[in-house]
C-alpha cells in the first residue's frame, strides 16, 4: 500500500529535509568557527606586536632602566614560574584533598557548606582576593612578598581545582571503588590507588586550566608580590611577575618598554599554551581512564 | 593484616558448612529486600543463586562479604557465620573478610592500569610478595585463571585493552592472587558471548576444588550445569535450597517450578 503523503509530494518532503539539514550544519559550523575567530586573531594579534621585541635579552636580562635601549623581563618570568610554584603548593593540596572529601564524604550539610563556598570563592573578583591576602599576609610581614603573592594565586586555584577533582573522582564508577574494596583494599587505598588513578587524566586537566587561569592574573599580585625590577628569588621579597610587568610596561609612556610588553604578553601567552598542551599530552594514550 | 577473629584459612578437617545464614533480613531504607533467610553454604563446591531480577539474590550474595555496607541507609540484621564466626558482630575486620570472601562482579572491572599491576594489586596491598615473588605469584594466578598464555606478553599493557572474557577472567586471576577461601560471582557471564562464557565455567569447574564458590545468575543453564546446590529466591525469600539436580527436575515448591520453566520472572 502507498502513503498517500508519499504519492502527493514525495521530493519536496526529502529536499526540506536536505535544506533544512545542511542550514542546520552551514549554522552550527559557523557559530563554532566564530568561537574560535577571535582566538585566533589574539594570537595573531599578540605574536605580531610580541614577536620583534622578543630576543635571547628578553629571556636572559633584567629591565633596563627608562632610556637605555635592550633589557629583558628574565626576573618576571622566574618571578611568574616561583609564585605558580608557590600557588601549586597551597592551592593543589587543598584543592585536590577537599575534592575528595567532597566526592567520598561531602553528602552531608559541611559537604554542602563546603561546596557552596567555592563556588562563592571563585566567583569573587581577583582584586579582593589581593586585598584580602594583603591584610592576611603583607600587613603582618610589614612587606611585599612572593610568599603573599603565592597565598593570593593558590587561594584562587582552590575552588577550580577542588570543584573539577570531586566531579571527576564522582564519574569513577562504583564498580570500581567495589572492585577495590572486594580485594580486602581499605578506603583510603582504593581511593587512592584507584578512584584517584582512574580519575587522574581529569584531575591532571583541572590542575593545568586552574594554573593556566592563575598565570595571568594581575589584580591579586598588585599589593601582594607587588613586583620587582631586580633579581629576586627570595620569597619573602616582592617578586616580579609576567603580568604585573606587562601591566607596568603597557601604561608607561616609553615605546620600547610598551614593545616589550607586548613580548611580555606573547610570553605569557605560550605559557599557557603549553600548560593546555600539557594537560592534553597527560591524557593521552593507551592507558585510557575509564571518563 | 589477618585481625584475631578472623584468621586465615582454617586447617582443621573440613566442617562442611563455609556459611550458615541464620534469619538475615536486608533493608535498604524502607525497602526490605531479603526476608529472613537460612540457608548453609557447603565448601569447596558451587552453590547456584537463581530468581527473577530483584528477588534479593545480588543483595544476599553482597551480604556475605559485606559488600552492602557501602550502601548509605543500609540496614542488616541476622547472622551470616563464616567458619561458625559471625561476620557481623562490632569487632569483625571487614577489610580482612573482604579478603577472605572476594567478589566477581556482573561486569568486569579491571583497574585503569596493566596487567600486571592489576593482578600485583591485591598482593601489593597486603604485602604478599615483591620482586620475584610478586612475579610468580602474577603469573600464577593468571595460570589459575586460565588467562596466562592469551596475555604473558601483554603483561605491561593496559588490562582495558583485553577483550570483556579476558577482562572478566583478569578479575578472577586478580582475585586469586590474594588467595580468597570464597569467590562469590554476581552474574559473571552476563556481559560476556557463549564462547567467554563457556571458558568462565570450564574455570569454575576448576576452581571448584579449591574454593567455596557461590555464584548469581540469571542463567539457569549455567546454573544447572556448574553448580552442586541451588538457591531459588523470590521477593527477597529463599523459596528452596536443594540440591541442583533435584532443584532442576523434581522442584518441591510450585513457584520454583513455575520459574524454571520459564513461565514467570
Amino acid at each position: 500500500m502507498t502513503s498517500p503523503l508519499a504519492r502527493h509530494r514525495p521530493l519536496p518532503r526529502r529536499t526540506r529535509r536536505l535544506l533544512a539539514n545542511g542550514l542546520m550544519w552551514a549554522g552550527t559550523t559557523l557559530c563554532a568557527a566564530a568561537a574560535l575567530v577571535p582566538l585566533g586573531f589574539l594570537l595573531y594579534y599578540v605574536a605580531a606586536q610580541g614577536l620583534p621585541a622578543i630576543n635571547l635579552a628578553f629571556f636572559t636580562h633584567l629591565p633596563a632602566p627608562v632610556g637605555e635601549p635592550g633589557g629583558g623581563m628574565a626576573n618576571a618570568i622566574v618571578g611568574t614560574l616561583i609564585l605558580i610554584g608557590l600557588a601549586s603548593l597551597l592551592g593543589l593540596p587543598v584543592g585536590i584533598l577537599g575534592g575528595i572529601y567532597l566526592a567520598e564524604f561531602g553528602g552531608n550539610r559541611l559537604g554542602g557548606a563546603i561546596r557552596f563556598s567555592a563556588d562563592v570563592l571563585s566567583g569573587v573578583p581577583s582584586i579582593v582576593i589581593g586585598i584580602f591576602v594583603y591584610a592576611l599576609v603583607v600587613v603582618p610581614m610589614h612587606r611585599f612578598s612572593a610568599l603573599a603573592g603565592g597565598v593570593a594565586l593558590g587561594i584562587m586555584m582552590i575552588p577550580t581545582v577542588m570543584r573539577t577533582s570531586e566531579e571527576l573522582i564522582r564519574l569513577v564508577p562504583t564498580s570500581l571503588r567495589e572492585a577495590a574494596l572486594a580485594l580486602g583494599a581499605t578506603h583510603p587505598r582504593t581511593v587512592f590507588k584507584v578512584v584517584l588513578l582512574a580519575a587522574r587524566a581529569g584531575v591532571i586537566t583541572g590542575v593545568l586550566l586552574a594554573i593556566a587561569r592563575i598565570a595571568g592574573e594581575t589584580a591579586p599580585l598588585l599589593f601582594t608580590a607587588f613586583g620587582s625590577g631586580l633579581w629576586s628569588t627570595q620569597l619573602d621579597q616582592p617578586i616580579a611577575s609576567l603580568p604585573v610587568q606587562v601591566f607596568t610596561y603597557a601604561i608607561s609612556p616609553y615605546q620600547d618598554w610598551q614593545a616589550q610588553a607586548w613580548a611580555g604578553a606573547l610570553v605569557l601567552v605560550t605559557i599557557v599554551l603549553i600548560l593546555s598542551a600539557a594537560a592534553r599530552y597527560a591524557t593521552r594514550g593507551r592507558m585510557r581512564t575509564v571518563i | 593484616m589477618p585481625s584475631d577473629s578472623l584468621s586465615p584459612r582454617s586447617h582443621q578437617t573440613a566442617p562442611a558448612d563455609k556459611f550458615v545464614v541464620r534469619g538475615l533480613s536486608f533493608y535498604y531504607g524502607r525497602f526490605q529486600a531479603l526476608r529472613g533467610i537460612n540457608l548453609a553454604i557447603r565448601e569447596r563446591q558451587i552453590t547456584a543463586l537463581i530468581g527473577p531480577s530483584g528477588c534479593g539474590k545480588t543483595t544476599f550474595l553482597r551480604a556475605l562479604n559485606r559488600m552492602n555496607d557501602v550502601i548509605d541507609g543500609a540496614r542488616t540484621e541476622g547472622a551470616v557465620l563464616l567458619d561458625s564466626e559471625d561476620i557481623y558482630q562490632p569487632h569483625v575486620d571487614v577489610v580482612a573478610l573482604r579478603r577472605r570472601v572476594g567478589m566477581v562482579f556482573q561486569r568486569p572491572n579491571p583497574f585503569p592500569m596493566s596487567v600486571f599491576d592489576n593482578i600485583a594489586f591485591g598482593p601489593r596491598i597486603h604485602g604478599l610478595a615483591r620482586g620475584d615473588e610478586l612475579d610468580a605469584l602474577v603469573e600464577r594466578s593468571l595460570r589459575r585463571a586460565a588467562l596466562w598464555e592469551e596475555v604473558k606478553d601483554k603483561l605491561r599493557d593496559s588490562a582495558l585493552s583485553l577483550s570483556g572474557g579476558q577482562q572478566q577472567r583478569l578479575c578472577i586471576a586478580r582475585l586469586l592472587a590474594v588467595d580468597p577461601d570464597v569467590v562469590l560471582m554476581d552474574e559473571p557471564c552476563s556481559a560476556l558471548d557463549p564462547i567467554s562464557t563457556l571458558r568462565i565455567e570450564e574455570l569454575m569447574d576448576e576452581l571448584r576444588e579449591s574454593y567455596t564458590i557461590v555464584i548469581v545468575t540469571h542463567n539457569m543453564q549455567q546454573a544447572a550445569r556448574v553448580s552442586r546446590e541451588t538457591g531459588f529466591f523470590l521477593g527477597g525469600e529463599l523459596i528452596e535450597f536443594g540440591p541442583s539436580e533435584r532443584i532442576f527436575t523434581h522442584p518441591r515448591d510450585r513457584r520454583t517450578e513455575a520459574y524454571i520453566t520459564g513461565r514467570f520472572g
